[in-house]
């Protein structure tokens, strides 16, 4: 391994600033866009409202103007903050695996079917929840759509997986044309379902696909919860094996990397991830497929840096949008897709104009 | 597979979560004063009643499909549209009475809004007869308005009874088909348990499209089979009559009466589908339209 980390560290010396001060750089970013999240807001309650808010609820005071402040600054500002935060790490984390993994740079977590899956779960309960499913649906009340959104995300990645595997060995190649295949029956499943939709619920499920993180609340947040932990843990280990797949899965393989545990563990880990956030959030595209290389502009190719780094950019980025989208036509709000791929798609062009796009060729 | 086990020990572990209760608190019963000085009308029907009755100085804010009258969305702010509402949008506005359709949405800021101390009203969105005057006496009782609430509904219920004696009178029913837009030379068109569906029955007007449930997108052969003597379409501004006469030309309608007798009927969305106050006029304009004698007929709303 030192050959290859020596080379890694070779092809980033040149340009690059070090690991360290990138790190320092993204924490600073987050932490301010974070404290901003909780200070904006189309109320115009600002953060020295906070000791108030929090009187308010600790229930030293019943004053109804603290209720208001520990509402929005404890029960909407805050659970949204750490909701976008969760959501922007765990797509452009996902996003980065993915591309490592399948050694592709439009590669996206919507590849190994999560996406699609859950897309059609979602809309099963959204269109089928007021007939058919009704016993199944009702009992969950609102949190049928998340609850949905996750087990369809995660079923599909399993057919997809068992699909892919032949022998106990699983087929990136396969897996891919496989992905392709389950994405395309998943949604020819919801455009039966769509057609079969009322105007209502077809206003739902438009708007469910472009995302949003206004339902934000602490009930999501404790649920987000222990993926974060997880994947915390888990997938800063996984960024030996990846870069061993920089190189070819042979080649990773001769290097010693669990080639077979590597690719499953990271099909979990995006499989949770994308569950999670699609769960909580409904679709936001984007994140994953370029906060990734942004990444490795900044960084260089090596998923020690890919993988965090691109955990806090995703975090800061999807904060920065959310803010946007609950100001720019408040007291209404966009959903955040459209304002993550207006915000992004143009700054995304000029980087790759400017620098190119590296990394992974 | 024990990457499956693992994540279905994640799964559940999540589900657990979610169904923890909430570590902030309630909003206390106190909170709720019972002012209905700023009011936030979310539904155009309840914005109209408001209107009717005479509250318009009380409301804040409405939502985008407060189209009538037309004053409300150019003289009161407006929080979006009503099944994309945002929590903190919508108490910038300083609300401390919220009416609703119970079509408002999403259900997590419906909740936060309920949690939030402002009053919040659910009023029964129904498309028919009954539902137009319990609503409005539902939005007359919480704004305190009941005396302006029961003399709006009398008069309601008597235009609709008045219109159930003209729909006997009619001798050949006609049968309209609703056609909501044309796209890709494809007309989606309303089915039974649509708000079109219940006004083309209170207009004394057969439905065409049998067989259909919901507003679906239908095949020209499909339109074929319907064979309606009018089409229903909505306008939605001065330059939509371009739009509209192409219904009559789909490949599917130009041999049906309607095309024959070029029977066109196009009248304004939120009145024709709204199920507010104005209703039986909505359908006694839908009825004069189609039981006119011959030509195009465009009623006016």
């Amino acid at each position: 391994m030192t050959t290859f980390d020596s080379k890694l560290a070779w092809a980033g010396a040149t340009v690059r600033p070090s690991r360290g001060k990138v790190f320092l750089a993204l924490a600073a970013l987050l932490l301010t866009v974070a404290v901003l999240s909780l200070a904006i807001g189309p109320t115009g309650i600002s953060l020295q409202a906070l000791p108030r808010a929090f009187e308010a609820s600790l229930g030293f005071t019943t004053d109804a103007a603290a209720a208001r402040d520990r509402l929005v600054l404890i029960d909407l500002r805050l659970p949204r903050t750490l909701l976008a935060a969760f959501v922007g790490a765990a797509l452009a984390t996902s996003g980065a695996m993915m591309q490592g993994l399948f050694r592709n740079p439009l590669a996206d977590p919507g590849l190994i079917g999560v996406s699609s899956g859950a897309a059609l779960f979602a809309i099963s309960a959204i269109v089928l929840g007021h007939g058919i499913a009704a016993p199944i649906v009702a009992p969950l009340g609102i949190y049928a759509l998340p609850i949905a959104a996750f087990f369809g995300g995660l079923l599909t990645t399993i057919i997809l997986v068992v699909i892919a595997s032949r022998h106990g060995e699983l087929a990136v190649g396969t897996l891919l044309l496989a992905g392709i295949a389950v994405g395309a029956f998943a949604a020819s499943i919801s455009g039966v379902i769509v057609y079969v939709s009322d105007d209502r619920e077809l206003r739902d499920l438009t708007l469910w696909q472009m995302g949003s993180l206004s339902g934000a609340s602490w009930q999501k947040v404790s649920a987000v919860t222990p993926f974060a932990v997880v994947l915390a843990l888990l997938v800063p280990r996984l960024a030996r094996g990846l870069n061993g797949f920089l190189l070819g899965e042979a080649e990773a393989m001769h290097l010693g990397v669990d080639t077979e545990r590597t690719k499953r563990l990271v099909i979990a880990a995006t499989a949770a991830a994308v569950g999670a956030s699609v769960a909580v959030a409904g679709v936001i595209g984007f994140v994953g497929l370029v906060v990734p290389h942004v990444m490795r502009l900044i960084a260089g190719p090596d998923h020690r840096a890919v993988l965090p780094g691109s955990a806090v950019l995703g975090a800061a980025l999807v904060i920065v949008a959310d803010i946007v989208a609950r100001m720019i036509v408040r007291p209404a709000e966009l959903p955040i897709g459209i304002v993550l791929a207006f915000i992004g798609a143009p700054v995304f062009l000029h980087l790759v104009l400017r620098r190119g796009v590296r990394g992974l060729e | 597979m024990r990457v499956a086990t693992r994540l279905f020990i994640m799964a559940g572990a999540a589900l657990a979560a979610m169904a923890m209760p909430s570590f902030s608190h309630r909003a206390t019963a106190a909170d709720a004063a019972i002012e209905t000085t700023r009011i936030l009308s979310i539904g155009g029907d309840i914005t109209e009643i408001l209107y009717d009755l005479g509250q318009q100085d009380k409301i804040v804010a409405v939502d985008v499909t407060s189209q009538f009258p037309p004053q409300a969305l150019k003289e009161k702010k407006s929080v979006g549209y009503m099944r994309a509402l945002s929590a903190e949008g919508t108490l910038s506005v300083n609300p401390t009475l919220i009416i609703a359709s119970d079509g408002a949405g999403p259900p997590e800021v419906v909740n936060a809004l309920k949690s939030s101390g402002v009053r919040y009203v659910d009023i029964a969105d129904k498309p028919s007869a009954e539902g137009v005057p319990a609503k409005i006496l539902h939005v007359g009782s919480v704004v305190g308005a009941d005396d302006a609430a029961k003399a709006l509904a009398s008069k309601v219920e008597s235009e609709f009874a008045a219109l159930e004696n003209d729909r006997k009178l009619i001798k050949t029913r006609k049968k309209a088909l609703f056609v909501l837009a044309i796209q890709n030379g494809r007309a989606t068109v309303a089915g039974s348990g649509t708000s079109a569906d219940s006004i083309l029955q209170l207009a004394g007007v057969d439905n065409a499209a049998t067989g259909v449930s919901g507003f679906k997108p239908v095949s020209d052969e499909q339109l074929a089979e319907f064979a309606p003597d009018v089409v229903v379409m909505m306008r939605r501004g001065a330059t939509d009559d371009h739009n509209a006469s192409q219904a009559l030309a789909l490949a599917g309608l130009s041999q049906s009466p309607a095309a024959k007798t070029k029977s066109l009927v196009a009248m304004d969305g939120l009145y024709l589908l709204g199920f507010g106050p104005r209703a039986p006029s909505a359908a006694r304009d839908l009825m004069k339209a189609v039981y006119a004698e011959g030509g195009q007929a465009t009623a006016a709303p």
